[in-house]
């Protein structure tokens, strides 16, 4: 299965980098500003633009998690999947600016479920959504509002992000896949 | 997770999954709309054929909150006492079209035959059979040890070293036997204490240790102190003299509470013979965890449902 890369660790962080200023610019400033990763590495992604936006502008770095699984409209259709934690912030995210981050926007189902998800949690101001890749494909009418990088895909192929947190190496990598899922995750 | 008939199923790794799952399941509690829609569209049926609240309101609960429907049946005032057996109530049932079924049974064993028998394909969750098991009483137990002793810190822990003493009547308790099982698989130590007639034959193959003196296990010093029910309604046989004795040589009464550490916890499954196996001041004391153990039986028995029924072919 031949793997090609398409990001590399110097263009994520240059891609992160972007992200966290266009966040800034958009929300003109920092002020009530949260970011929810949604797990695995949608939480990594969103640890890292805070980290960026904390340098930027000390103290605009606030990060949760937020976990989809119980929101999900295939779980019937999968093995049970076992969720993980949702944190959120102290102060919750009534009245704030959330900016979802995950690692890669394909169907939009994902993103669907952490609005219905964020709807339980309370009533924020605004929702934007940060991706770190966007491959096309949408089953939704969603879009992302912060894209590290547009990527054309075929459904058979199969985007394969890695950071170095989990997998010991930043990397995005395509590759054909006959067994792909639909979200193109490994 | 097709069904949970017995704690003695679960191995390490699946009880803290549970444990941890069922940390997750309390923040629901916590948000501004406490309430799923992941089983929506599933229907759970309690089938309670031996008298209990917090067990069956609890199950209630617990897959509302998930966005179950939930269907309860009640022996008393059904077709059982017209003589039905179990195998055509569950039929009858099924042909309703359910998809778990949660079953409490006078019979040890019962929710076993049903998960095996052919007469209905929906999971079925051990609420009490007899006096064999009661694994979501086990759980809750565990988890309520685990959260007093780690607080938000728990996720990911066993129960390893701990020292837990359950005492009283363990021969007709289920709730004992999946607290032993289960805390022997989480790393715990347990010690059962209760009057001779009432500590079950073949008890010396258990992987616990045994007494009849409470006031000798409490000045161990455990970190749980473990109060079971006399269970009147199973006893066919006087097994001690009368209950003031029982109360003065097996009851948890103020100058016992007094002797405990500031930190142990007084635990009981509920509902308190209060006076006998318990004083009021025990039940209401700082130490005790019973309310917190109420609370945490919704959180469990919702990660119980969510295991069995969220997922499609395995």
């Amino acid at each position: 299965m031949a793997a090609r890369t398409v990001l590399q660790q110097a263009d994520i962080t240059r891609a992160l980098t972007r992200i966290a200023h266009e966040i800034l610019e958009s929300n003109q400033g920092s002020s009530d500003l949260i970011l929810l990763g949604i797990p695995t590495r949608g939480v990594l992604l969103a640890r890292r633009i805070g980290a960026i936006l904390d340098e930027l502008e000390p103290g605009s770095g606030t990060v949760g998690e937020l976990d989809v699984t119980m929101y999900r409209d295939d779980l019937r259709a999968q093995p049970t999947r076992t969720p993980s934690p949702t944190r959120v912030p102290v102060g919750g995210i009534d009245g704030k600016t959330v900016v979802l981050v995950d690692d890669v926007l394909y169907s939009g189902r994902t993103i669907r479920a952490a609005l219905d998800a964020i709807n339980d949690l309370g009533r924020p101001r605004a929702v934007r959504l940060a991706v770190l890749v966007d491959r096309g494909h949408r089953e939704l009418p969603i879009r992302a509002d912060f894209v590290g990088k547009n990527l054309p895909t075929a459904v058979a192929e199969r985007i394969n992000v890695k950071l170095f947190e989990t997998d010991g190496e930043d990397l995005v990598a395509i590759s054909e896949s006959p067994t792909s899922d639909r979200d193109g995750r490994a | 997770m097709k069904h949970l008939l017995s704690v003695r199923e679960l191995d390490l790794a699946t009880a803290v999954g549970i444990l941890d799952l069922a940390e997750d399941m309390a923040d629901v509690a916590t948000r501004a709309v406490p309430k799923l829609a992941t089983l929506r569209g599933r229907t759970v049926a309690n089938l309670f054929f031996e008298d209990s609240t917090r067990t069956r309101l609890s199950f209630e609960a617990a897959a509302k909150r998930l966005g179950a429907d939930v269907i309860t049946f009640t022996a008393k005032g059904s077709s059982v006492s017209k003589g039905e057996s179990l195998k055509d109530t569950a039929q009858t049932i099924a042909a309703m079209g359910i998809d778990a079924v949660v079953l409490r049974h006078p019979a040890s064993g019962a929710a076993r035959v049903l998960a095996d028998s052919e007469w209905i394909d929906a999971a079925v969750v051990n609420a009490g059979d007899g006096t064999h098991e009661h694994p979501t009483q086990g759980l809750l137990d565990a988890y309520t040890m685990r959260k007093t002793l780690h607080g938000d810190a728990s996720r990911g822990r066993s129960l390893d070293g701990l020292r837990v003493t359950i005492v009283g009547d363990i021969l007709h308790s289920r709730v004992a036997r999946s607290n032993v099982w289960l805390l022997q698989t989480l790393g715990a130590s347990v010690h059962l204490v209760g009057p001779e007639t009432l500590l079950p034959l073949g008890i010396e193959r258990w992987p616990v240790s045994s007494g009849t003196d409470l006031d000798a296990a409490i000045a161990e010093g455990p970190d749980v102190v473990m109060m079971l029910r006399v269970q009147s309604e199973r006893m066919r046989a006087a097994f001690f003299p009368h209950e003031r004795e029982y109360a003065r040589q097996w009851g948890l009464d103020d100058a016992r509470l007094a002797r405990l550490a500031p930190d142990t916890m007084v635990m009981h499954p509920g509902p308190m013979n209060r006076g006998l196996e318990i004083s009021s001041a025990a039940a209401d004391s700082a130490r005790s965890v019973v309310l917190d153990q109420v609370t945490n039986g919704v959180s469990i028995r919702m990660a119980v449902l969510y295991l069995v029924l969220s997922g499609g072919a395995a």
